[in-house]
């Protein structure tokens, strides 16, 4: 039996743990402590469970997507989605969890990083709902892709500072939210949004993305009377993966599937492959498995999914992959695209890219697995995307 | 045996001064310009050279450093480079030279690789900034059994068992981050400082070098005054940045040993 729990320095395996100027150690003790005490109050999960239901709108619908299923003839699918939640992904599942957090230890200034804005709308939209101050790192390059989320986040009254160094990505983001929490960091709460970075992020992480998992199992068996065949989920960070992937760890015939950036080519640079392109190393906090060079430089990334453009890997799921609990593959920024457009059109739900990743990996796989049961966690929607599909479908953009 | 770091502090407080802490980014502008910039501080008076090990992510870092760091990366500055660096140094000088940089490329190069060729290539101890006690058993085994010293930071925040872990894992001696914060000058000290000073000195015989935000000669005066060492660093790497080249350092290095010895 596979259990999947950090042992008490935050550790999968070799994984995670805390790569971290002393600086922040204290005051990551202090938030692991506040952290574990909230995880056992019923009174802060009683609060986070309401606002989950009546803020967000959870539970999420478990859409049986039969026009798709009958097109592809094979495997029947079922898609969580996660993208009806506000603000329009699963982001904000976390960002409750951590504002609550924030409020119980008494920061009111908060700081988040994002890629591709979702992150930062949601951090932002929690900051409003609770009247703190709120600072959004994005990567220059990210803000022009995801112009639209950055006017939201400054619409919730949030300001978004542009990360002009390196990749000007998320990666770049990361590091200067880290700077900024390692010069405020008695004042700041880092409302880190993925399951990376330093202990205890990426289980505290998980642990607010494990509704998804949950709920799924629950309505699944409900209506199936039997667990799913395979799970798809797309892996940035990965934490709508493994806030999915946790309710199924111990059901051993259940796949999980992370599906990663796999770009415009193979080749260091042009994707965000961590397993197959990348190797172990440190980067922002935690050991996982990352893109770099020869001499241990963190390589650039490139997909067009600026959620999923990051170097790194969640170190959970470099442990799930090194015990073949869970598979990883990575899917072209075409064969995203594609499966986008295609999930539009038969069952009039635009993904956002980063989910349409997992969409691909399913639809690829669904024709030669008739009688399987597939669910794809459709971690958030598409509308943020909108330029971006207009870019690369210029045939659909005449106004007239 | 004592090492060059821990000679370079005995001899200084022996004289009853500080040991200045000169940290500059190898490669930075390019390789070629290390010894020769490293020999010049080491006139104007620095008594041991942080020889930073450029990362392309150093989320330690402020601006400047990040910038010296992004200009030895492009000209082709690698960990293998950096031990070429300290070698050449060290056929004109026995200052004693630190590495600091992050963990992935010492991980990348290999551990015991590392703490072999650097052995071999003159250097004299190490520090991971974003290396924490808890994650540094293996590290400390690898340096220790080649002869290396291994500096920790101790910060602000550090409670009072931390810092004895900090003690127990650091030789040569503790590197005092002043500020919480990143590299990179300030106008004003910390008020930080001496309550670090104060509580690591309870629990460490080890000599205590201060570092972040320490610019000036009279910056540099005032933590002589209270640390064994003090370490400067951005406003190196600016000179550099801004081609002060060898007679600007040795300038530069003068006027804080002239600071620190008044």
């Amino acid at each position: 039996m596979i259990t999947s729990q950090p042992d008490a320095t935050g550790h999968f395996g070799p994984y995670g743990g805390r790569f971290v100027p002393e600086v922040l150690m204290t005051p990551l003790d202090e938030l692991e402590r506040a952290y574990l005490e909230a995880r056992r109050d019923p009174a802060f999960q009683a609060e986070l469970a309401d606002l989950l239901k009546n803020f967000a709108g959870r539970p999420t619908p478990l859409y049986y997507a039969k026009r798709l299923t009958e097109q592809l003839g094979g495997a029947k699918i079922y898609i969580k989605r996660e993208d009806l939640l506000h603000t329009g992904a699963h982001k904000i599942n976390n960002c409750l969890g951590q504002a609550l957090l924030s409020r119980k230890m008494g920061k009111k200034r908060i700081i988040a990083e994002t890629g591709a804005g979702q992150h930062g709308v949601a951090s932002a939209t929690v900051c409003a709902l609770f009247g703190l101050e709120c600072i959004v790192y994005m990567g220059e390059e990210d803000m022009r892709r995801q112009r639209l989320n950055v006017f939201r986040m400054r619409l919730l009254g949030a300001k978004v500072v542009a990360v002009t160094n390196g990749s000007r990505t998320l990666k770049d983001a990361v590091s200067e939210a880290l700077r900024d929490w390692v010069t405020n960091v008695h004042s700041t709460y880092y409302l880190l949004g993925s399951a990376l970075g330093p202990h205890p992020y990426p289980v505290m992480v998980r642990d607010f993305h494990r509704v998804i998992g949950e709920e799924t199992r629950a309505e699944f068996l409900k209506r199936e009377g039997r667990l799913p065949d395979s799970i798809f989920c797309c892996v940035g960070g990965g934490s709508n993966a493994i806030g999915m992937f946790h309710s199924f760890i111990g059901d051993e015939n259940v796949k999980l599937i992370g599906v990663e950036a796999g770009g415009r080519s193979e080749k260091l640079g042009d994707h965000a492959a961590r397993f197959s392109g990348g190797s172990p190393g440190a980067l922002q906090g935690a050991y996982s498995y990352v893109l770099q060079d020869s001499d241990g430089q963190i390589s650039l990334t490139h997909s067009i999914s600026a959620g999923l453009d990051y170097a790194l890997v969640g170190p959970e799921h470099a442990w799930l992959h090194d015990r073949h609990r869970a598979e990883y593959v990575a899917c072209s920024d075409m064969k995203a695209l594609a499966a986008a457009q295609r999930l539009a059109r038969t069952e009039g739900i635009i993904p956002a890219l980063e989910s349409a990743h997992a969409v691909a990996e399913a639809i690829e796989r669904a024709p030669e697995e008739p009688g399987k049961l597939f669910i794809v966690n459709l971690s958030g929607r598409g509308d943020k995307d909108t330029d971006i599909y207009r870019e690369n479908l210029p045939e659909l953009d005449d106004p007239i | 045996m004592t090492t060059r770091i821990q000679q370079a502090f005995d001899r200084r407080k022996s004289e009853g001064k500080a040991v200045l802490v000169a940290y500059l980014t190898a490669g930075d502008p390019t390789p070629e310009h290390t010894p020769s910039l490293v020999a010049a501080l080491e006139r104007g008076g620095a008594d041991l050279i942080e020889l930073g090990v450029p990362f392309s992510d150093p989320i330690a870092d402020g601006p400047v450093i990040q910038q010296g760091s992004e200009r030895a990366l492009k000209a082709g500055t690698t960990v293998a480079k950096v031990l070429a660096i300290a070698q050449k140094i060290r056929e004109a000088s026995q200052i004693p030279l630190l590495l600091f940089t992050y963990v992935n490329p010492v991980l990348r190069y290999g551990l015991e690789n590392l703490a072999r060729d650097a052995k071999a290539a003159g250097i004299d101890g190490c520090l991971l900034t974003d290396v924490s006690v808890e994650e540094a058993a293996v590290y400390v085994n690898a340096m220790r059994a080649a002869g290396l010293d291994t500096v920790f930071l101790a910060a602000p925040t550090s409670t009072p068992g931390r810092l004895k872990l900090v003690a127990k894992y650091s030789s040569g001696f503790i590197y005092l981050v002043s500020r919480t914060g990143v590299t990179g000058e300030r106008a004003e000290l910390s008020d930080s400082l001496q309550p670090l000073i104060d509580s690591t000195r309870a629990i460490s015989k080890l000599p205590l070098a201060a570092g972040f935000g320490i610019s000036t000669p009279a910056q540099a005066g005032a933590v002589a005054k209270i640390a064994d060492g003090v370490v400067v660093g951005s406003a190196i790497v600016r000179l550099i940045g801004e081609n002060a080249g060898e007679a600007g350092l040795e300038k530069f290095a003068r006027s804080l040993r002239t600071g620190m010895d008044a």
